[in-house]
């Protein structure tokens, strides 16, 4: 069940074109190279890795400390304020610059996974590890590190492989016309879902 | 709030946007040169179905006078669906108008109006103190928000440059050059956005255009003849590009809409030696900006007597190359030849080939051509600023440059019109031509099209 929703969510995050198979796309059509679309979507699978697994350390070193319940309701908080923030601000991500390198592209996509939040709907997630609802045990400590970067690499696999995907079929078949109509707004409903996994984890939490 | 689907009149690719449906309203800035009653935004009726098809269907007043009305534009467009920060979800909704004489900006809302409504003003103030510019002219929606130019700086006569404005709360940012070399003068601007790169033209400071065109000045080519090459995510200028300065005043950039492309048009007013008019070509040479000149258009000799003053002592109309416009396909090329009184198309299907392949007159300083709607009619003023829409079928154009030059090269009154050309056989449309007291003594200038026109959108997917 737990993992299910850990690859669903990724798929989620593949899904979204804000999320990294777009630019993927559009640097392989401003080449001509199939090949440049398909080097970018590693990197970006890679810096969104690196923000879902900073939520993990956060998360693995505040669960040393505290006790799982006020690991659950601080995360149940962080998730409705951050998505009512999403909804409700006018302000959105900036970037500007469309020929980047490599490495900057994985800056790109750390970035706009963590303003998206990406990692922070794991937090249901990686508060109900086994070792991280232990309070304050030190010793457990390497387990919920590891086990939340399982989570973090599964969530990530799935997002890169559901971006893959879509990626090529864009590029080779459907073509980018499909964006006017199929370009739903998976940011508010992301929004919403933050809001909604905060709500659940505060009442699962009490 | 944001929409759930992205805005409809926002295209992936300049393809896409050539397919868009034809728009059914023109938004035209129109202005009133005693400055004694408030300039407007008109809305002409474009929908060849429609009963007032070709009328003017709606007017709103800005709430002061004295702003002079120019050039304008959407708070979104395309750009909005580029990858590096999507947001597709926003509207094309508002009209942002700057007022080139008051410094005001103004942005109305379109929604389900006819009439714009006011929805919020920037002063002159807010513009001067956080962006040091004054004179706002040309507007693009783009990757950090609204990019307005400016021609002066905040109460002195420059730099000119560009401000940012947040694409949202239309909030001034700021001063959008972090280093901005030599360049000084300011006018028109657009990118080539998929390579990061900004190109600026040149006019002159608010008092080489405010009062008129000052000989001394034209004479001395002390009037813009430059083109600025800049790194549009560094903010920073990358190289000047010198055409010569007997080419005064290179105004309107017009870069190819395909992303993968970069090149682009420039439009040179006049040569001081010969009175010509000149297209030119920008294009990159190795890892450095080059540019060529691929057309020229040559004065026409007049007699004096047929002549206002200020062309007198040279006894030729110059053709004044105000305004060029390139189709969303990169087709063909639209110059307006304002002195003598000419829309020409060109084939640019090669840039540095131009093939000229249709000539329109209207008006001119000697030829005062009319209109086949009017026939009995000399026309004053001649094409100047010209708009086509997205699919590349028709091409609009309105008859005033700016206040005090109409009234130096049109001294017994520039008039008001404005004209539709289909493009399929190269010919006026008879059934629309509002002109004379349709616009209320108010001078047209720019044409915005309802949903986008070839000069509004840019695009980050061929």
């Amino acid at each position: 069940m737990t993992l299910t929703a850990v690859i669903l969510l990724g798929a989620f995050h593949g899904i979204n074109p804000s999320m990294g198979w777009l630019f993927a796309v559009a640097r392989g059509l401003q080449e001509r190279s199939r090949d440049l679309l398909l080097q970018s979507l590693p990197v970006i699978a890679l810096g969104h890795l690196a923000s879902v697994a900073v939520v993990v350390l956060i998360v693995s070193a505040t669960g040393s400390l505290v006790t799982g319940s006020v690991l659950s309701i601080a995360s149940g908080v962080l998730l409705v304020g951050f998505g009512l923030w999403h909804l409700l601000s006018k302000r959105h991500f900036r970037w500007v610059g469309m020929r980047v390198s490599l490495p900057q592209l994985a800056a790109w996509s750390f970035l706009m996974s963590s303003v998206h939040g990406a990692g922070l709907m794991l937090l249901p997630v990686l508060t109900r590890l086994p070792a991280a609802t232990t309070a304050a045990g030190g010793h457990h400590h390497g387990g919920a590190l590891s086990g939340g970067m399982v989570v973090a690499g599964i969530h990530t696999l799935a997002m890169f492989v559901t971006a893959t995907v879509i990626a090529l079929v864009v590029y080779e078949f459907a073509g980018l016309t499909i964006l006017r109509k199929a370009w739903f707004n998976l940011d508010r409903m992301w929004a919403f879902a933050l809001v909604g996994a905060g709500a659940i984890t505060l009442a699962t939490a009490w | 709030m944001t929409l759930w689907k992205p805005d409809p009149t926002f295209y992936p690719s300049p393809r896409d946007a050539a397919a868009a449906p034809a728009e059914k309203l023109a938004y035209v800035a129109a202005f009133d040169r005693s400055a004694n009653r408030p300039d407007a935004l008109t809305v002409l009726d474009t929908d060849p179905e429609s009963a007032s098809y070709g009328a003017i269907v709606g007017w709103t007043d800005l709430p002061y006078t004295g702003d002079e009305l120019h050039h304008f534009g959407w708070n979104a467009c395309s750009s909005a669906l580029c990858p590096s920060a999507p947001h597709p979800h926003l509207e094309r909704r508002y009209l942002i108008v700057p007022g080139l004489r008051s410094s005001r900006i103004y942005v109305y809302d379109t929604k389900d109006l006819v009439s714009p409504e006011l929805v919020k003003v920037i002063e002159a103030e807010d513009l001067g103190k956080r962006a040091g510019y004054s004179r706002p002219h040309t507007v693009h929606c783009g990757p950090e928000g609204l990019y307005v130019s400016a021609l002066g700086g905040y109460g002195e006569e420059g730099p000119g440059g560009i401000a940012v404005l947040d694409h949202t709360s239309f909030e001034v940012l700021g001063r959008w050059e972090s280093d901005r070399g030599p360049q000084y003068l300011a006018y028109d601007f657009w990118w080539h956005i998929n390579h990061d790169v900004m190109v600026t033209s040149e006019w002159g400071t608010p008092s080489m255009i405010e009062d008129g065109v000052v000989g001394e000045s034209l004479l001395g080519r002390q009037y813009g003849h430059r083109l600025h090459f800049w790194d549009l995510r560094r903010r920073r200028h990358v190289q000047e590009v010198d055409l010569g300065d007997q080419y005064q005043m290179v105004l309107e950039l017009r870069p190819a809409h395909d992303p993968r492309k970069k090149y682009g048009f420039a439009g040179v007013v006049t040569n001081v030696e010969d009175l010509s008019a000149s297209i030119w070509v920008w294009y990159e040479e190795g890892s450095r900006w080059a540019v060529r000149k691929v057309v020229d258009i040559p004065a026409e000799p007049a007699a004096a007597d047929d002549l206002p003053d200020v062309l007198k002592p040279f006894g030729a109309v110059p053709p004044l190359v105000t305004d060029i416009d390139l189709s969303v396909d990169d087709k063909y090329l639209y110059v307006s030849c304002w002195g003598t009184g000419e829309l020409k198309q060109y084939d640019v299907s090669d840039p540095f080939k131009p093939v000229e392949t249709g000539s329109i007159h209207l008006g001119g300083v000697v030829r005062r051509t009319s209109h086949p709607a009017a026939p009995s009619e000399r026309l004053s003023g001649g094409p100047q600023m010209i708009e086509v829409s997205r699919d590349g079928r028709r091409v609009y154009m309105t008859n005033s440059l700016y206040g005090s030059w109409d009234d130096q090269f049109y001294p017994d009154g520039v008039g008001a019109w404005m004209a539709k050309v289909d493009t399929a056989g190269f010919t006026l449309d008879e059934r629309f031509f509002p002109h004379g007291d349709d616009f209320r003594g108010l001078r047209p200038h720019q044409t915005r099209l309802q949903g986008g026109d070839a000069s509004s959108d840019s695009y980050c997917y061929p």
